[in-house]
């Protein structure tokens, strides 16, 4: 049947409907293939290439999140290949993103023999703690650009388009218009992008407050005087 | 000056895609583009101010930020490397009492450096922005050129030889509607071949595309002209950035009517009734021609409503880069055409199905087009006299370096790489060490293969590649750890930052061959790690080839990265 489809996966033969992607025929068969970007209410981009694996030994490794079975393929989850880019983008990354509230990336970072230190002298991504609205604290040093929280603010799911992307490359990170702190900017504070955050860049502001070993008063406190802290922040 | 609302008044009706055009005008006239003007923006095209703020920050000759009103930057790749531009950029920058990307205290000059300005054969190269004014390139610069005197350097004149589509280019004057005739093969077409007809004539040329990805020309127009949807869009990929290109750009300023009719019967072809040229902001010389060709081509009812009489139309707008090599990727220029960050898309689907507009589209490049008005006049076997087999018709290559006479040429594929240095070039300068071959996602050669055969297969064979047609000459005098270095920053400066792999491998691949002269134990893993990474893993081809010369200079000079001798 045309809308079927019928490939193996790391040997096991498995037949889905056609569309299905890489990723979800693995899970079906109890495969993890490891994911960093990929969340199931977002749409998939492809970004992180953690979830690469290997389709008929071809040139080229293929996002498992957003490539489709194809009749007939042959598909190895965890190869050598497979192993050197998922090992390597995990080094680099932890080599530029503050990765110690991202467990789950840990666990990756381990479970591929990721060395912590393989990038010595390397720049890393940091950014001054953004603190300028009553309800989340901003850690764009922890971000891994994962693309979620600008999502769920446009079209997968709030339409408020208060967030983007500034600069480009290694030096790009999640911004607002021309950097205005959130309460000037079109936000809601509906609180999504704080949800899908995979690491501790955005975190809600209370937790934070918890975290510092403030007393609920002073976190109330805080978040009265937005503004006044930001200031002092940056001073300090 | 114009205000901003002049300048908003004819984009009242318009919406997103109108984005980077809006965003030109703007930031010609005022030198940036601030809070006032985004808000402004947001309110006539209908697009979230953040979106306008991510589109500014991706485009390297947009600014947020107010700038000098004469913004000089210098190109710092390679070949102009190599004929002094650092030193260009002391010296400019002594002159105005600034260090980099400082502005002058009076507000009037800044010094950058920059990426690729495809003006290799003039090395060093420098693009002026002024405001109030288009962008100017000009070349060479000397660092004793007086600031005030630069614009005098406009009339750059490259060396061409070709008789098919460089036939009477002479690097400097542009071919009239006059001189190139009134669009013969597009009235065959019309009149005689209809477009199945073209498209069998493409067919049996065999032809493959010119901009470095080497697809047949043909299938690309059969599935788009049968793919579902409407309207059809034809695209030519005028963004040419590949570091040492540019043959588009002498084939843009010396022939344009012959490119607007390969667009044309492109069009007639997949029946299309609009077309785009996407052409790099620092390509102002060929931008202005080109729209002149246009202007031309229409008033003499060559293009626009019912061409010859018939039922055909079609408009060519041109639509200008604003500094990324991100957007020579084919659905990257869709991106920007549509008024987004030039990032990739995934693929599938293809532009033949989802292109621009997520409607069916044929993207060529310039080259590639503007092969086709000889095709559908002299038929496709006319085409296969030139080249072989299977790398049929004449080629343009850029060459560059240390040759006597760097330029444009036209070549027949199967002409070895040593015949084209010796017959063309005047040979090289000195001793040849080495040839970056395909631009800087390309591959080294050493002088024991310069007996390749220039063609699409030989070299492949080789695991080399045409890539965009650059040739880039080194002697014995040049440092390939400082080509590597250059090469290096290009692609951190270049990564669009939409996946992993590459945003964050070219970064780590920079920061190595940087400290190349004195690395670090495990440098040469680290580099071979991060470009077979970036080579299978990256999203797009770009990604994918940012590797590409360094993995062959790891192979071809294993004393690269070495401490004392010894690998590291």
């Amino acid at each position: 049947m045309s809308d079927r489809v019928t490939l193996t996966i790391d040997g096991q033969e498995i037949t889905v409907p056609a569309g299905t992607t890489l990723l979800e025929a693995a899970a079906q068969l109890d495969i993890e293939v490891p994911v960093i970007c990929y969340h199931d209410a977002t749409t998939s981009n492809g970004l992180c290439r953690v979830c690469v694996v290997d389709v008929n030994n071809g040139r080229l490794l293929q996002a498992a999140c957003v490539t489709a079975c194809a009749n007939g393929g042959k598909v190895e989850t965890r190869n050598e290949r497979v192993e050197r880019s998922r090992r390597t983008i995990l080094e680099m990354l932890n080599s530029a993103v503050d990765l110690h509230q991202a467990p789950a990336i840990q666990t990756l970072m381990t479970d591929y023999n990721a060395d912590p230190t393989r990038f010595p002298d390397a720049e890393r991504r940091e950014h001054a703690l953004l603190d300028d609205n009553p309800f989340y604290m901003r850690d764009y040093s922890q971000c891994v650009l994962c693309w979620r929280c600008v999502q769920v603010c446009a079209e997968d799911a709030q339409y408020t388009f208060a967030l983007t992307f500034g600069g480009r490359g290694f030096d790009t990170h999640i911004a607002t218009a021309f950097d205005i702190p959130m309460p000037e900017s079109p936000c809601v504070f509906c609180g999504q992008c704080v949800g899908v955050c995979p690491t501790g860049a955005l975190k809600p502001k209370i937790q934070w407050g918890m975290e510092q070993g403030m007393t609920p008063d002073e976190i109330r406190q805080s978040t009265r005087r937005p503004r006044r802290r930001r200031e002092e922040t940056e001073e300090g | 000056m114009e205000s901003l609302a002049e300048i908003l008044a004819p984009y009242q009706d318009r919406r997103r895609d109108a984005l980077l055009p809006l965003l030109w005008d703007i930031q010609t006239a005022f030198g940036h583009i601030g809070p006032d003007a985004v808000h402004q923006i947001s309110h006539t095209l209908r697009v979230p101010e953040a979106d306008i703020y991510g589109v500014i920050t991706f485009y390297s000759l947009f600014s947020a930020n107010p700038t000098a009103e004469t913004v000089i930057r210098v190109c710092t790749d390679p070949i102009c490397g190599m004929a002094g531009a650092g030193e260009v950029v002391d010296g400019l920058c002594h002159q105005l009492h600034i260090r980099h990307d400082e502005t002058t205290p009076d507000g009037k000059y800044a010094v950058s450096p920059t990426t690729c300005l495809g003006l290799c054969d003039h090395a060093p190269a420098a693009l002026i922005s002024q405001h109030g004014h288009r962008e100017l390139a000009v070349a060479p610069v000397i660092p004793e050129t007086d600031v005030s005197t630069l614009s005098g350097l406009a009339s750059y004149q490259s060396n061409v030889s070709g008789e098919i589509l460089l036939k009477g280019v002479d690097g400097k004057h542009v071919e009239s509607l006059a001189e190139y005739g009134s669009y013969r093969a597009l009235h065959y077409a019309i009149t005689t071949l209809g477009p199945e007809g073209v498209i069998g004539e493409v067919e049996k040329t065999a032809l493959i595309g010119r901009g470095g990805a080497a697809f047949p020309t043909a299938t690309k127009w059969k599935m788009t002209r049968q793919a579902m949807g409407q309207p059809k869009y034809v695209v030519c990929n005028a963004d040419e950035s590949e570091v040492g290109t540019f043959k588009d750009r002498v084939l843009m300023e010396g022939r344009p009517h012959l490119i607007l009719e390969g667009v044309a019967l492109c069009a007639y072809a997949i029946g299309a009734t609009k077309a785009y040229i996407f052409i790099r902001g620092e390509y102002p010389k060929a931008t202005q021609r080109l729209q002149l060709a246009i202007d031309e081509a229409t008033q003499m009812g060559l293009l626009g409503a019912n061409i010859f009489g018939s039922d055909f139309s079609l408009e060519i707008e041109i639509r200008r880069g604003a500094g990324a090599y991100m957007c020579g990727e084919e659905t990257a220029l869709f991106e920007a055409i549509e008024g987004n960050r030039g990032f990739p898309r995934i693929k599938p689907p293809y532009p033949t199905t989802h292109g621009l507009f997520q409607k069916p589209t044929v993207v060529n490049n310039v080259e590639t087009l503007s092969t086709i008005p000889g095709i559908v006049e002299h038929g496709g076997e006319w085409f296969k006299q030139w080249g072989t087999e299977k790398s049929t018709g004449t080629k343009l290559v850029s060459i560059s370096g240390h040759v006597h006479r760097p330029g444009v040429y036209e070549i027949s594929p199967g002409m070895s790489l040593r015949q084209l240095l010796e017959a063309f070039c005047g040979g090289v300068m000195g001793n040849l060490q080495t040839v970056l071959m395909g631009g800087a996602a390309g591959t080294f050669l050493t002088p024991d293969q310069l007996d390749v055969p220039l063609t699409f297969e030989d070299l492949r064979a080789i695991r080399s590649t045409f890539g965009s047609g650059a040739i880039m000459v080194f002697n014995e005098t040049a440092n390939i750890g400082d080509i590597l270095r250059r090469l290096g920053r290009f692609f951190k400066h270049e990564s669009c930052g939409k996946c992993f792999p590459c945003q964050l491998g070219t970064q780590r691949q920079m920061e190595i061959l940087e400290r190349a002269d004195a690395p670090l134990m495990g440098d040469r893993e680290r580099l071979r790690d991060i470009g077979l990474t970036m080579t299978e893993a990256s999203l797009c081809g770009l990604g994918q080839t940012a590797a590409s010369a360094v993995l062959s200079a790891l192979e071809k000079w294993p004393d690269l990265l070495t401490v004392k001798g010894q690998p590291v």
